[in-house]
């Protein structure tokens, strides 16, 4: 439609995403001495998280305090519903049996019937990343929180058995990295700010602390946390932890309206092709 | 040795008679200038205000691959008005002052934005249509008089016709599902064929401003010629979808060797363009508490960064 | 309320090519800007060099000015629209 003479040579361009398939050339069988049911129910987890928070974050989207931060917070949905998109069609993969059933001429990828077709009770995500969008401030706590022990824990699953997850680690961390720093930045900023851009932050962080032992985070992120914390000029907050069991499909009314809303297209369509 | 400025005007029209870019820090004429800002924040504000539309779809996609695509095609459209908004900047004018003038009502963004959306498959027609008319108007601009803006178009055009092919794509699919889908894909066309039309404007004997728009090549074909150009584009494209357009007149003109095609609604166009569509409260509404409930945040960036600096 | 100032954005998009100007964009500091260039042109490709620098830092000449003609008005105020304070009541602006 475009003459490629008009555009010109756009080698200078720096379009364009990570185009190559991260899976490519990966071995696909579940490896001896894996639990199917097991790995399916980890990728679920994983999954799950990136799914609800990319959903969480996308709704920013044409929101956010400045273009730039509209363009990055978008960057950091989209690198989550890939990892979502991976995550969940292991599972799948893995193990068959968690695909909700769906008509046998239903044309919905697996990854889909996952993402859409099944209910609030057999999401496994936490429940820091179903809470309902607060101010930049909560976004940027929320993300600074989750990314931490997320990349953490790709870094650990490079080395997982089975090689489909190694090969969404490698990729995945690289991205958390940079939401983690991003979020870094964003929190440290805001923390030293403005008067009002701290009591925000603060308050943001006094809001989710309580979800923090639920992502049940390994020393070293703790370690990795405080050092953050102490360029902000933040202590811990002191707050009674909540109950937080969405690992075992335990959630707040937030999820369920997330879902409601997020499923609605789809389940109106079980037969859709899109 | 001074310079006058009819020497200056004189250089200046060389320069565009040769089809060369003006450039910034050229000297050029007050009315070039403000024209130009006038026409490149328009098409800024029409990129940011048309995130909306189909940004109320990205919670709703039906599938994780469409979640995605849609995402990064309204994200690409905040990249598009930020580029356009730089150029603007070129010309001594500030991003915020622009923003501000949206805000008031000083200046317009495309009337298409003030269109509803109630349909998934408006994501598909939107790119279809919408940013296909938006191509048919842009990929002349990439050789417009002045270079910032052409450079900004270059980039932006390359991202367009991702967008149009992505929607075209949508539609297809769903003309291969279920009755139901293809009923929505025929529903959206029909509300969405003639606002599309109205993108190129009014027609030539009702926009004043052309002819200088062309002279100063600011503009490159007047808007009948691009509306023509895209009607004859796209019906083979409807044929192809299974869709019918709107219009008891279309119809292939050999003589002439193109469409011929009804008039649309020219009283509709203009009381949308004069605040009262269907979403216009709405969308300006969205913009508004977006750059409001960001101020504190960009504040303490700033505040940050200088005492970073102390 | 504050804007943040205006960076210019260079690219390089493989080893071996020169860093080229790709467009600009608006950051609070340098460390913004990089994460913002990143964000905004690259849409995060690994392994591109990027420089961002604040555009009032940039010293220019003019495109002209080796013409002769207009060697002597590079003081003149007009040559430099990118510094032009529009007022307010100015239409259509
Ligand atoms: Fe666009
Ligand atoms: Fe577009």
């Amino acid at each position: 439609m475009i003459s490629d003479d008009l555009l010109g040579n756009d080698a200078h361009w720096a379009f364009g995403t990570d185009f190559e398939d991260p899976l490519a050339g990966v071995d696909t069988t579940v490896p001896d001495g894996v639990d199917p049911a097991a790995l399916a129910r980890y990728c679920l987890m994983l999954g799950d998280d990136a799914l609800v928070l990319s959903q969480r974050l996308s709704e920013w989207c044409s929101r956010a305090p400045d273009l730039e931060e509209d363009i990055a917070l978008a960057n950091v949905a989209l690198d989550l519903l890939g990892q979502a998109r991976l995550l969940l069609a292991r599972a799948a993969a893995a193990d068959p049996s968690v695909v909700p059933a769906l008509p046998d001429d239903s044309p919905v990828p697996a990854e889909d019937a996952l993402a859409f077709f099944r209910s609030p009770a057999e999401f496994r995500n936490v429940t820091m990343a179903e809470l309902p969008n607060g101010d930049f401030a909560e976004t940027i706590t929320r993300l600074l929180l989750l990314s931490i022990c997320r990349l953490a824990e790709f870094e650990s699953m490079v080395a997982h058995p089975d090689a489909v997850l190694a090969a969404v680690a490698a990729k995945g961390r690289k991205e958390l990295a940079y939401h983690r720093d991003f979020a870094a930045r964003w929190f440290v900023t805001l923390a030293r700010g403005t008067a009002e851009s701290r009591r925000r932050v603060l308050g943001a962080l006094d809001g989710l602390w309580a979800f923090w032992p639920e992502l049940d985070a390994p020393a070293d992120v703790e370690v990795v946390l405080d050092q953050v914390f102490a360029a902000a000029d933040v202590s811990r907050p002191e707050v009674t932890p909540a109950r937080g069991l969405g690992r075992e499909c335990v959630h707040t009314e937030a999820l369920t309206d997330l879902l409601a809303e997020m499923q609605s297209v789809a389940r109106a369509h079980p037969k859709g092709l899109w | 040795m001074t310079v006058t400025e009819t020497e200056l005007a004189g250089h200046f029209e060389a320069t565009v008679a040769r089809g060369d870019r003006v450039e910034p820090r050229d000297w050029m004429p007050e009315a070039y200038r403000k024209t130009l800002i006038r026409q490149i924040a328009q098409h800024a504000h029409s990129e940011i205000i048309g995130m909306q539309p189909e940004g109320d779809w990205i919670s709703r996609a039906p599938s994780l691959r469409r979640k995605a695509i849609l995402l990064a095609k309204v994200q690409d459209e905040a990249g598009h008005g930020l580029y356009l908004y730089s150029a603007c900047e070129t010309l001594g004018t500030s991003r915020r002052e622009l923003t501000e003038k949206l805000l008031s009502g000083k200046q317009k963004y495309s009337s298409i934005f003030n269109y509803p959306t109630p349909s998934y498959a408006d994501v598909g027609t939107i790119g279809w249509l919408v940013d296909g008319a938006a191509i048919c108007n842009q990929v002349p601009l990439c050789r417009t008089s002045f270079g910032p803006y052409g450079r900004a178009m270059i980039r932006i055009c390359k991202e367009e016709s991702f967008h149009q092919r992505q929607g075209y794509e949508l539609l297809m699919t769903m003309m291969r599902g279920t009755d139901e889908q293809r009923a929505m894909v025929q529903e959206s066309v029909d509300r969405f064929w003639w606002p599309a039309l109205m993108m190129f404007g009014p027609p030539d004997d009702a926009s004043p401003n052309t002819e200088q728009s062309m002279a100063w090549g600011i503009k490159r074909n007047t808007n009948d010629e691009l509306r023509q150009k895209f009607v004859d584009m796209t019906v083979p494209q409807a044929r192809a979808l299974g869709v019918t357009l709107p219009d008891p007149e279309l119809r292939w003109n050999s003589e002439r060797q193109a469409h011929d095609f009804g008039e649309p609604d020219w009283h509709e166009f203009w009381a949308v363009v004069k605040g009262n569509g269907p979403c216009n409260a709405e969308r300006l509404d969205r913009r508004r508490s977006a750059h409001e409930d960001g101020a504190w945040v960009r504040d303490a960036a700033v505040a940050f960064a200088e005492e970073g600096a102390r | 309320m504050s804007e943040w100032p205006l960076y210019e954005v260079f690219l390089r998009s493989k080893r071996g090519l020169n860093h080229v100007h790709v467009g600009s964009l608006h950051a609070p500091d340098d460390r913004f800007a990089l994460m913002h260039a990143r964000d905004v042109y690259t849409r995060r490709n690994e392994g591109v060099s990027i420089w961002v620098v604040r555009a009032c830092e940039i010293t220019a000449s003019s495109p002209d000015e080796k013409d002769p003609m207009f060697a002597p008005s590079g003081d003149k105020v007009y040559r430099h629209p990118t510094f032009y304070d529009i007022p307010e009541h100015v239409p259509h602006m």
